[in-house]
């Protein structure tokens, strides 16, 4: 074995992240590492990576005892990472970024052409097609990604961990970047892949590890296991699949009452105008491809990016939906899709970030009073389930999931007419995912309106009443009841444009 | 409870200081009463930290906003200028303050409008005032001393109220009535959440826009009441030297009081605490009696050790490094078991 792990421990106040768990992976292997959010992935890799000091167990990397310190130490044993959200410097060239910390010197100043040549044979059978001396800041996420694989293998050699490289990816680019990973496999070297994609980890991985509240579940090869059992280990817990049978039940010829109706709603260089009228008690789903203006279409409708032209109504006139204040006045709501740069206020309590928007309605002169705040958040952390140790605790200490709950117990606690949730599950784990999409059932099912966008088509198919598919900044089809299928959202993505169908090319 | 508990290590880093310079000066805690009034080396600090508290109470909020306000002490001399420019004109008292105030209130609007409204770095957009303000100052003052002889407006410099020097209770006042403001009505909460994270306050439905310009203007505030004291004292507008460097005092006592300059959590009596060890810094340098040359740079070694011993790092370094002598031991002891097999 390359690296083998055995009963490693790690405590922080109040929690144990890791308890006793054995991981091994051999060289020229891919080995998937799967778990619910804080079920300990994070602590296990950054125990690997030197990040934290483990508390207790043993670390070997071809048979030596090793407690890397930091990041630099794990680095230069072998130990390479990758992480979601690259870790490279936006604003410096490809190959600078990529010999950065040893660039080649001559006379004691950077030698530029070493350096450049250096990156490219750092980059030599990573098949890119790129200009080192460019900005990295010039090129995609999925580019950026390969280029810090590439450093990471070039500085470490031995391990790569890849702690979920796909969630900001597309179709294409992931691709792209499996078959790096796979010409690295081929090479020898040990991959650690962490990912929240069951897809992904079946397309690429050899072994299976997945952990529970800290401790490990199971270690299978990955062809003896289908989905249904790997996430049962994942959620220790048979999957109910009631989300989906509700649904469907839920689907069927029903009739809304109108609740408001966008009309020529639309924004030039953001969303072509639309009319979408929206139902009392309704789901609409919105699906799309990334930048097709599914995004967009919320903003405007949220008033973050004023309508250029048409109007919202609803049952007594014109709304007025010219900034998010006024939106809220109208009583929308909006779960924004990057939950740590617009959701949550991640140095405030949980209890603060729940009571963010009715206090903001209220204004400043009418606080709402410390017992009701305590008595909302408490509430909210029972009903949706929110692991937290207390109302107190600050949000950005909780997991990706949490944190998306208590953003969503914000606006539920506004009891809002029509709630915009932008991608609710994405890096959400298996279990909050169900609970997600039936809170969602939950409050239409009181009356409450719903438009959920999303990237999962399976996720709007169990959820939604009806579904918009947007495409080139365009609202192009509506598919309601049996119509929506999977089958049928991917051909309306995927149809031609009319406009430029007709005129030749 | 927990508010006396995030007070602690400036109450202690106040009562060490305090305890080094009794040990030299076994009066400097005496209190006398003389004529009716509060007379002793105490009174002096509370009466001498007057700007300096005034201005952290502003300075607060708007670091919390993740902003800072470099334009204080010049507004301090804009403000004092015109106070002084308007008892001399006759304007008398109630005129002088209301047109100070006015003009605080001016200072704060620009500084949040820069920020607030055009998006300008909070450093760059109070840096204009503070290089252009005394250049204003100078205008009123028409580039000499102004001098005036007026009891009413010298009350707020040297006068006492229940024989307590009128300064040091305007700044306690000031501080307790904000501090009240904050906690008792939702500001606080929104200003730290603005703090923290303005997209996501904006999209919550906060008025940040409104917050930001608010905090400025509070700040506006805060040093024309410190140029109104600061004029009051000397009975007269030095436009070059009122207020001079005091926007770094202020940064500073905020700082030591522990709220971080990435906006956020802030706490008001912190930051006058931090703004007490500034000045009874500064008033036991004086009392020591050194040359005075060596002042700033007692009082800079002596800051410096208050933040290093304030420093997060330093009891997370404490901690780790117990903690790898512990693991060490654990995986010898561990490898000897594994090489005994």
């Amino acid at each position: 074995m390359l690296l083998t792990i055995k009963s490693l421990t790690k405590t922080f106040p109040g929690t144990k992240a890791l308890d006793g768990v054995d991981f091994d992976l051999a060289a020229g292997e891919v080995h998937a590492l799967l778990g619910e959010n804080g079920a300990g992935k994070s602590t296990l890799i950054k125990c690997l990576t030197g990040a934290y000091l483990r508390d207790a167990g043993l670390i070997s990397l071809e048979g030596q005892t090793i407690s890397p310190r930091s990041t630099s130490e794990a680095q230069a044993l072998g130990i390479g990472t990758v992480y979601q959200e690259v870790n490279l410097l936006p604003n410096l060239t490809v190959a600078q970024n990529l010999t950065f910390g040893n660039e080649p010197r001559r006379f004691g100043m950077v030698d530029r052409r070493a350096q450049r040549r250096q990156a490219e044979e750092m980059l030599d059978g990573y098949r890119l097609d790129i200009d080192v001396s460019r900005d990295l800041s010039a090129y995609s996420v999925a580019i950026r990604q390969i280029i810090a694989i590439a450093r990471a293998v070039a500085l470490s050699g031995k391990v790569l961990i890849l702690d979920e490289p796909t969630a900001s990816l597309d179709a294409r680019e992931v691709e792209t970047l499996f078959a790096v990973v796979r010409r690295l496999r081929k090479k020898g070297l040990g991959i650690v892949f962490v990912s929240h994609f069951l897809d992904q980890v079946f397309d690429l991985s050899d072994r299976v590890t997945v952990l529970r509240n800290g401790k490990k579940v199971i270690t299978e090869r990955t062809a003896d296991l289908d989905r249904v059992q790997l996430i049962e280990h994942m959620l220790g817990r048979a999957l109910k699949d009631d989300v989906v049978g509700h649904a469907k039940a839920h689907q069927a010829g029903r009739e809304w009452p109108e609740l408001l109706k966008f009309e020529g709603y639309g924004r030039r260089g953001h969303i072509a105008p639309f009319d979408l009228s929206v139902g009392k008690g309704e789901v609409l789903g919105l699906a799309g491809l990334l930048g097709s203006g599914r995004t967009e279409s919320a903003e405007l409708m949220f008033g973050l990016a004023p309508a250029h032209s048409g109007a919202a109504r609803d049952a007594e006139g014109t709304l007025d939906l010219s900034s998010p204040r006024a939106a809220i006045a109208a009583g929308f709501g909006f779960a924004p899709e990057e939950r740590k740069e617009d959701g949550i206020v991640a140095d405030l309590s949980v209890r603060e970030n729940i009571a963010l928007a009715m206090q903001a309605r209220r204004g400043w002169a009418r606080p709402v009073p410390r017992a009701e705040q305590l008595r909302l958040a408490e509430d909210y952390i029972e009903k949706l389930d929110i692991r937290t140790s207390g109302p107190e605790q600050p949000i950005g200490d909780l997991s990706g999931g949490n944190q998306q709950k208590v953003v969503l117990a914000r606006w539920l606690a506004m009891n809002p007419r029509f709630l915009i949730l932008d991608e609710p599950t994405r890096g959400i784990d298996v279990g909050a995912h169900a609970e997600i999409l039936r809170l969602i059932r939950q409050v239409t099912d009181a009356g409450m309106s719903i438009l959920v966008i999303s990237s999962e088509l399976d996720e709007l198919i169990a959820v939604a009443d009806r579904v918009i598919v947007v495409r080139d900044r365009h609202h192009v089809a509506e598919l309601t009841g049996p119509e929506i299928t999977t089958d049928t959202i991917v051909r309306a993505i995927a149809a031609p444009d009319r406009e430029t169908a007709e005129v030749p090319a | 409870m927990t508010a006396l508990r995030r007070v602690t290590p400036q109450l202690l880093t106040l009562a060490a200081l305090v305890a080094l310079i009794t040990l030299f000066f076994p009066d400097f805690l005496r209190i006398e009463v003389i004529n009716g009034r509060l007379v002793g080396t105490t009174m002096d600090i509370l009466k001498r930290g007057a700007p300096i508290g005034l201005l952290a109470v502003g300075m607060t909020l708007v670091i919390a906003t993740r902003g800072i306000d470099l334009s204080v002490g010049t507004t301090m001399a804009i403000t004092g200028a015109i106070a002084a420019w308007s008892i001399t004109q006759g304007y008398g008292l109630g005129g002088a303050l209301a047109l100070a105030l006015l003009a605080g209130v001016a200072a704060g609007l620009w500084n949040g409008l820069l920020v607030a409204i055009f998006g300008i770095q909070p450093i760059v957009a109070t840096l204009i005032l503070m290089t252009s303000g005394r250049g204003i100052a100078q205008l009123v003052t028409e580039g000499r001393i102004l001098t005036f002889s007026h009891d009413g407006m010298a009350f707020f410099g040297s006068g006492d109220l229940m024989g307590i020097p009128a300064p040091a209770l305007l700044w306690l006042l000031t501080a307790a009535g904000v501090a009240l403001l904050m906690r008792r009505s939702a500001l606080g909460m929104l200003i730290e959440a603005v703090g923290v994270n303005r997209a996501a306050s904006a999209l919550a439905g906060v008025n940040a826009t409104v917050l930001l310009i608010a905090v400025y203007v509070a700040s506006g505030l805060c040093a024309a009441l410190a140029g109104i004291v600061a004029t009051a004292d000397i009975r007269g507008a030095d436009a070059n030297n009122a207020g001079l460097w005091l926007e770094l005092d202020a940064i500073l006592a905020v700082v030591i009081g522990g709220n971080s300059l990435m906006g956020g959590r802030f706490s008001i009596a912190a930051s006058l605490l931090g703004a007490l060890i500034i000045q009874t810094i500064d008033t036991g340098i004086l009392l020591a009696g050194f040359p005075s040359e060596y002042n700033l740079v007692i009082k800079a070694g002596l800051v410096l050790i208050i933040l290093v011993l304030q420093s997060p790092n330093l009891s997370q370094h404490w901690y780790s490094l117990r903690r790898a002598a512990q693991r060490r031991r654990e995986i010898a002891v561990a490898s000897m078991k594994e090489t005994g097999q």
